[in-house]
């Protein structure tokens, strides 16, 4: 008795290490980073072009070109991936087989590798479309990246709003469109909303797959046809350059920021949906 | 969970479910009725294309890669050790191995340890700690792949380069931060496995005289079997994935590494390398590349499912 007793406590305190050894990770990554990041951090860093390969000046125009892609491939996205949750769970039969086929096709597309998705984006957008290294060949390759997360969180938002709602639309006369649009959509859109959080962090993080696609060209990007290089593919070419270690710390600093503040926006939105998503 | 379960209304909501628009809108105008037909079609179509993409990515890959792939002939593709495109040698037997070591080293930690602060998290942690390390661990997956591969570079590698020796860029620096990096898959699927075990079966345990650590490693674990395996295979697709991180800290040498402390090159680095600037044969080389990682994955995923459906039918 005596003996396991003491087994139970030496597993328990394991266990508590465990926990404690990933917070601490966590915690080292941060701070680190933080501390020798924020010393970069000034109204020129962010508001100055870069100069010298960014070797010198600041980190506009991959702020800019982070925000023009993430916005387009939600643009792109976010209408695909909440009509395809409508018909997944408004119109569909569970069962049939084309339901099952889309949702086998958003598993395997949430599995998929972003190096294998920028290797398709190379070759359909940049070459047989012929878009070019550019923002729009970037953020069509990442709406398909991003269209998974956006049709999974929709579908459970939809899932969660309470049968009641759309029967009682219905009862008063509304077609089924209406409910959907006027009542369904309504209820959901909190749980829409976290599932767009998300893909922005997924967006302003990803490297691999814009690499083949936008190009890594420091200039601003004027329009959809044009080369850019955001945030986390200037943070990789600064640090495996050597070009500045002052500038990579910055950079990755910042991303770190806003990853924190998106995810902090993702818990807050997700708090905010109706009791009834609550339970799921 | 069907969201019409449980409900008195089961029956109208299901005819709601499968009625066409032409009977809902009865009363309505012809206008609208078209409207409605024409946005149910539109909804199938959003439907599709995620199906349509799928289909775009395979066929575009292989199309690309697979014609080489015949021509050197597949089995020395894939085992030669020689990658040499200056010389038109493209076998990539190295940076499979690369792959497979650097998978098996960073799941040879990060298994252990996320296995342990999932059951940390779901018994033994009092409820406030549990969440905060929750939102811990959600933060820690939304850290991108850039940002860890820059943390490696610049205190992982040298750390092994000054106290290890080589040169730091290593299998070791590889399997740390990508361990580091699956280790919010592992633990989050295989918590919430655990806390799917019926409370009745840890009730029954204890009540037969198991104390809570036995009934954890007895009852509890084998429980969560199916659900814990799922959590292990995706962060085994993860790190098989895994390209920016792993470019920065392994050195990527296309030799087969001796040691822990020596470089390596994985076929994800392999493509992300050398995309920059292949022509010919050597990028249809690297579309091949990207093929075998692709249908490696494909398998990993089908593995999932199917070990999910086992699961469930267990619970059943």
């Amino acid at each position: 008795m005596l003996n396991s007793n003491i087994q139970d406590r030496v597993i328990r305190g394991l266990m508590w290490l465990s926990g404690l050894l990933v917070v601490a990770i966590l915690f080292i990554i941060i701070a680190y980073i933080s501390l020798k990041g924020i010393s970069a951090i000034n109204l020129d860093f962010i508001f100055d072009l870069p100069h010298r390969a960014g070797k010198e000046g600041g980190i506009f125009s991959t702020i800019i070109s982070t925000i023009y892609l993430t916005l387009a491939s939600l643009i792109i996205a976010v209408p695909l991936g909440v009509g395809s949750a409508i018909h997944l769970e408004e119109y569909a039969r569970r069962d049939s087989f084309f339901a099952r086929l889309v949702n086998l096709a958003a598993e395997t597309l949430a599995g998929i590798p972003s190096i294998v998705f920028g290797l398709f984006g190379f070759v359909f957008f940049v070459i047989y479309l012929n878009l070019g290294w550019s923002v729009l060949s970037g953020s069509l390759t990442m709406a398909i990246m991003i269209l998974p997360t956006i049709t999974r969180t929709s579908q459970e938002a939809i899932l969660s709003v309470p049968a009641e709602y759309r029967e009682n639309s219905l009862a008063l006369g509304a077609s089924k469109w209406q409910t959907i649009s006027k009542v369904v959509l309504p209820s959901a859109l909190p749980g829409i909303i976290t599932g767009v959080i998300l893909s922005i962090g997924r967006a302003i993080g990803e490297t691999a797959a814009l690499i083949l696609t936008a190009g890594s060209s420091l200039g601003m990007p004027a329009g959809l046809l044009d080369p850019a290089r955001t945030m986390s593919v200037h943070l990789y070419i600064l640090a495996m350059e050597g070009i500045s270690m002052e500038r990579a710390f910055g950079t990755a600093f910042l991303i770190i920021v806003l990853i924190v503040i998106i995810n902090y926006l993702a818990n807050l939105s997700l708090r905010r949906m109706s009791p009834a998503g609550r339970l799921q | 969970m069907d969201k019409y379960a449980g409900n008195s209304l089961t029956a109208g909501a299901l005819r709601y479910r499968s009625e066409s628009p032409k009977k809902a809108g009865g009363w309505l105008g012809s206008g609208s009725r078209q409207m409605e037909t024409g946005i149910e079609f539109l909804l199938k179509l959003s439907a599709f294309i995620g199906i349509l993409a799928i289909i775009l990515i395979s066929l575009f890959i292989f199309a690309q890669g697979v014609p080489l792939i015949f021509k050197i002939g597949w089995l020395d593709f894939i085992f030669s050790l020689k990658w040499s495109p200056s010389q038109g040698s493209y076998g990539i037997g190295a940076m499979l191995v690369g792959t497979l070591v650097l998978t098996i080293s960073s799941l040879a930690w990060a298994v252990p340890l996320g296995i342990s602060t999932a059951v940390f998290m779901a018994e033994i942690a009092p409820a406030r700690i549990g969440s905060i390390l929750g939102r811990m661990i959600e933060l820690l997956a939304g850290i991108p792949s850039v940002v860890f591969g820059f943390f490696g570079l610049i205190i992982v590698v040298p750390f092994i380069r000054n106290y290890l020796g080589g040169n730091g860029m290593s299998v070791l620096a590889g399997a740390i931060i990508l361990g580091i990096m699956i280790l919010p898959t592992i633990i989050s699927i295989s918590r919430d496995s655990i806390l799917a075990v019926p409370k009745e079966y840890k009730e029954g345990s204890l009540a037969l005289g198991a104390t809570h650590m036995q009934s954890i490693k007895g009852v509890i674990l084998p429980a969560a079997k199916s659900g814990i395996i799922t959590a292990v295979i995706l962060g085994m697709g993860r790190a098989i994935g895994e390209t920016m991180a792993v470019v920065m800290v392994t050195g990527n040498s296309t030799m087969i590494p001796g040691s822990m402390l020596d470089p390596l090159r994985t076929m994800t680095s392999n493509i992300v390398l050398e995309m920059g600037y292949a022509a010919g044969d050597h990028q249809a080389a690297l579309f091949a590349t990207g093929a075998v990682l692709f249908v490696f994955i494909v398998i990993l995923n089908l593995v999932v499912s199917l070990s999910i459906k086992e699961g469930k039918n267990y619970a059943e």
